[in-house]
């Protein structure tokens, strides 16, 4: 099957389709053991130059780990990192071409938010009117020109975010790392920062690697995204792939929501398969099934988004129709998110858009409603 | 425990603890100042133990060598202790740790009587001469052991990522320390070294073990003096060092007390801003 | 995250790294262990007439094989002789006992103090604090010193009581044991209350509410709820009290009298008036085992009350 683009595509940058791009950082089989616990697990990954990349996942993954290899304040166990060819084994933090920019921002709390931004300048022994054109220079990219002398306990916390940020870039580093940084920030300053920080790598041109256990901004800011799980990456690929081409269980279900079936193949022609579910006594048409054959055991999964409900059936003939009842409905404001019963403890979520009010909705609880979905709206999943 | 209003019960306990601990302190200097050479009984007020205790040259003597084993051996302490506290909050795991941190916590407790008879017993092996040196070191020992736990209560509650934050900035570990952990944890360091100058300055026991001829601390001295009798010259001296604690006590909670609240109201400020 | 186990990371400079633990490990071996060795070594030797006062027990000028014909000289005489005279057994079990005693009134008397510290506005605690700290900030000689003039027959206290008509004769209680109690817990106070403060602060006073609403009458409260929670400060306050208290000097000394027996000041006679260092020594040496029991179980509770935190 040809690769189609999946999601919207930002711009034409995908350097990892090119088989002769080479990685700007490069994990070559990186173990990290603290003692019995493995916290990272014999794990490759290549990031390319301006790419932002996201390592995705929950606590005690290991992203975190990783990163601070990165940065050299972890030694890997075992294996290699890369940066720009130049194997970073044995240089200590304080000589790597990476800045971090850190979940607690640690600004330093005793120099003023011009000194912050200067120190790293300072220890590479920059003139003094080099060093004070880059800070203005930083100060006015983070738009905080009037604060230049405000100590950081003087700044709220979205500022103090931006000072840490400023401070991190100064130095022109290679790589920018990004350990949860807008984690301490509420959620409508965090949109507009993750706002910001795309446009800001864009504009300077630079490679990102964040960090977070946040999936929507992993998704809002990052070019590809490593979701991560116990030490090991489970999916590397563009956010919209992730979400719609998930390759496993754990990471369909670690990103948004999804309805997960079993069943087994019963047909399969080229792309098209045909799948069987006792449970709800079901067949599914699927279209662009991969290598699947006849007689395994698989697991269909569809976002509740791509359910469709409707009282009367649907006419398409292309699309899978179960007929079914509503069991309850969650009303979320923009959304409403319809349980619906297809046999006993076999429920799948829909997910509707109200796009009008509340009381002129027709369908409720208990209805004989139609369920359809296109062919290719699901994806199935072998592991 | 808030919300909950004091009972009498516990006004009253405040009251006669508080004045158990302060009225003994305060009758002392209240008899300082007493004509009387009967400590017990009130003659006038008066300053005359002040004026004989100034032209007391033994007195002074001793004072002044217990100012400089304080000084030199305060100072010292707390340059050793800050360097345990960091190998204890930073260093990890290493060979003969265990045995690091017992002998950094065992001094805290161990009766002075003990650790001056064994650092006598080493000075006189290494036949070495007795005197302002010898109680020198044995203070720095043991007061370096409460610097190192006063710091490193200080380390605990400090954000480790502002040194890595340096480090990342290019800041190699030693010039780290120098400019981001030691002004971060200098309040502590101070509060050591405070504590370990009056340590020193307080200390009868492990100075008369280790002490020589010609060392003649001030509490060596008050002590001989008390157990001849009650004075009030040796109230007037204690009336004074009392008065010297108290004051550098009570100016440094204050200054850090100043601090805080400029610091609350700038953060105040900071959020009031925002909007 | 895994910052914890994190502990010995990017230490690439091993050289560096062991000249800063070096620097006060060494002094410590030097100034504090070595000694104890010193000490241990001394007690098994014999007492001379001489200065140094005792026959020293190892020549190191001869090596390996004078150490071993000084450890066949090595006698446990001192060690017996602190069993045969019973003022050295009998001085051991006292400083226990009174340590005991006055670790129980320092208890008592601390309790109400702390608690009433809990209690007070949240405004004033600072400074609570602060009064109960300053004091250990003063000398502890002058501490002492001070009760005294307290205590003693024509002192303020005999003074004020006949004053009120309460006593016709003074009430001998300087050079008595109950002098050096309350001269331990006047100066041990700051010790007790500090840990019992700190556990009685952060407890939730909604506990209290919550057993009062569940039917329990205030002061069953205070034991079944209050009590049990500040039991870590309970215990770290005894200790802290009880430890040091074994072996005090100055205390006994200035205000205990000739009845008063206490190892620290036995040891401090046996070697500054009888000059008998291997038997002080010893006495050091049995101090010390006694001692190591407590200290041992006070530090497992405080690695207990750290990992619970």
């Amino acid at each position: 099957m040809a690769k189609k683009p999946i999601g919207p595509v930002r711009r034409a940058f995908a350097p990892w389709e090119d088989p002769s791009a080479i990685p700007f950082i490069e994990f070559r089989n990186v173990t990290k053991r603290f003692g019995d616990f493995v916290a990272v697990d014999n794990l490759s990954l290549s990031i390319y130059e301006r790419e932002f990349h996201a390592l995705l996942g929950g606590s005690g993954c290991g992203k975190t780990t990783m990163m601070r290899m990165l940065a050299g304040f972890e030694t890997p166990t075992e294996g290699q990192i890369f940066l720009d060819g130049q194997d970073l084994a044995g240089i200590p933090p304080y000589r790597r071409p990476v800045n971090m920019m850190f979940q607690s921002y640690a600004l330093f709390p005793h120099m003023t938010v011009e000194a912050n931004i200067a120190f790293g300048l300072k220890q590479d022994g920059m003139p003094a009117a080099e060093i004070s054109s880059r800070v203005q220079e930083m100060l006015r990219l983070v738009k905080l020109e009037q604060f230049a002398k405000r100590k950081p306990h003087q700044l709220s916390g979205g500022q103090r975010q931006r000072v840490a940020l400023a401070r991190s870039l100064a130095k022109r580093p290679k790589v920018l790392l990004l350990d949860e940084p807008m984690a301490a920030l509420d959620k409508k300053l965090r949109e507009e920062t993750q706002l910001e920080l795309m446009t800001l790598q864009e504009d300077l041109r630079m490679t990102f690697l964040i960090v977070t256990h946040d999936q929507e901004e992993a998704m809002t800011v990052a070019d590809r995204i490593s979701v991560m799980d116990r030490g090991h990456i489970r999916q590397v690929a563009t956010p919209g792939e992730i979400y719609e081409m998930p390759n496993s269980r754990f990471v369909a279900e670690f990103i948004g929501d999804i309805n997960l079936f079993h069943g087994k193949v019963t047909q399969k022609q080229s792309e098209d398969a045909q799948l069987y579910c006792d449970l709800t006594d079901s067949t599914i048409n699927i279209q662009g099934a991969g290598d699947v054959r006849v007689g395994d055991e698989v697991t269909f999964a569809i976002r509740p988004e791509k359910v469709r409900i409707s009282l009367d059936k649907p006419a398409e003939s292309n699309a899978n129709v179960i007929q079914a009842e509503v069991w309850d409905i969650a009303y979320m404001g923009d959304v409403s998110i319809y349980h619906i019963k297809l046999a006993e403890d076999e429920f799948i979520r829909s997910v509707v858009a109200n796009t009008t009010r509340l009381v002129e909705r027709p369908i409720t609880w208990d209805d004989k409603i139609w369920l359809s979905w296109d062919r290719d709206a699901g994806v199935i999943l072998t592991n | 425990m808030e919300h909950r209003k004091p009972s009498w019960f516990n006004i009253t306990s405040l009251v006669l603890g508080f004045s158990f601990l302060y009225l003994p302190i305060v009758i002392l200097v209240i008899y300082s100042f007493n004509a009387s050479r009967l400590v017990t009984v009130w003659g006038g007020f008066s300053t005359k133990w002040y004026v004989s205790l100034l032209s007391n040259e033994q007195m002074l003597d001793a004072a002044w060598v217990t100012l400089r084993i304080g000084v030199t051996s305060a100072t010292l302490a707390t340059v050793l202790g800050t360097i345990a506290a960091m190998v204890l909050a930073r260093q990890g795991r290493f060979f003969g740790r265990t045995l690091f941190s017992g002998m950094i916590y065992a001094p805290l407790v161990m009766p002075e009587v003990i650790l001056g008879l064994s650092l006598l017993l080493l000075f006189v092996s290494l036949d070495q001469a007795r005197g302002f040196w010898t109680i020198m070191i044995a203070h720095t020992t043991f007061a370096m052991c409460y610097v190192a736990v006063v710091v490193q209560s200080r380390l605990a509650g400090f954000d480790r990522s502002l040194e890595e934050a340096a480090m990342d900035l290019g800041c190699p570990p030693v010039k780290t320390f120098f400019t981001i952990t030691l002004p971060q944890i200098l309040p502590g360091v101070a509060a050591g070294w405070m504590l370990a100058f009056t340590l020193s300055l307080d200390d009868l026991v492990i100075a008369s073990f280790t002490t020589g001829p010609g060392a003649t601390t001030l509490p060596m001295k008050i002590y001989s003096q008390v157990r001849l009798g009650v004075t009030p010259e040796i109230n007037a001296i204690c009336t004074i060092l009392v008065a010297i604690v108290t004051v550098g006590v009570i100016t440094a909670s204050l200054i850090s007390k100043r601090q805080q609240v400029q610091r609350e109201r700038d953060e105040r400020m900071a959020i009031a801003n925002q909007y | 995250m895994d910052r914890e186990v994190s502990s010995q990371s990017y230490s690439k400079n091993r050289l560096g790294r062991w000249a800063l633990i070096m620097v006060p490990y060494a002094w410590l071996l030097l100034f504090f262990l070595a000694p104890f060795v010193i000490v241990f070594k001394i007690s098994l030797s014999e007492v001379v007439v001489a200065i140094p006062p005792y026959k020293p027990v190892i020549d190191w000028a001869q090596g390996l094989a004078g150490f071993v014909e000084a450890a066949q000289q090595w006698s446990l005489d001192n060690y017996i002789w602190l069993t045969e005279d019973a003022i050295y057994l009998n001085a051991y079990l006292s400083s226990l006992q009174i340590a005991f005693i006055a670790t129980v009134i320092t208890l008592l008397v601390g309790y109400p103090i702390a608690y009433g510290m809990a209690r007070a506005p949240k405004a004033w605690q600072p400074t609570l604090l602060m009064l109960i700290i300053l004091p250990f900030w003063t000398s502890f000689l002058i501490r002492v010193y001070a009760w005294i003039g307290i205590l003693k027959n024509e002192g303020l206290l005999n003074q004020f009581l006949m004053m009120l008509g309460i006593i016709d004769d003074p009430l001998v209680i300087l050079n008595t044991n109950a002098a050096v109690y309350i001269g331990i817990v006047y100066s041990y106070l700051p010790f007790m209350v500090l840990p019992l403060y700190s556990s009685l602060e952060k407890m939730d006073s909604s506990l209290i509410e919550a057993a009062e609403d569940l039917g329990c009458p205030p002061m069953q409260a205070f034991w079944k709820v209050t009590i049990p929670l500040s039991l870590p400060g309970i215990i770290a306050g005894c200790f802290l009290v009880f430890i040091p208290a074994v072996g005090e000097f100055v205390i006994p000394d200035l205000l205990g009298g000739s009845e008063t027996l206490m190892i620290g000041k036995t040891l401090w006679v046996e070697f500054f008036s009888n000059r008998d260092w291997p038997v002080a020594s010893a006495v050091a040496v049995v101090l010390l085992l006694i001692l190591v029991i407590p200290i041992v179980l006070f530090q497992r509770q405080q690695e207990k009350q750290k990992e619970a935190q």
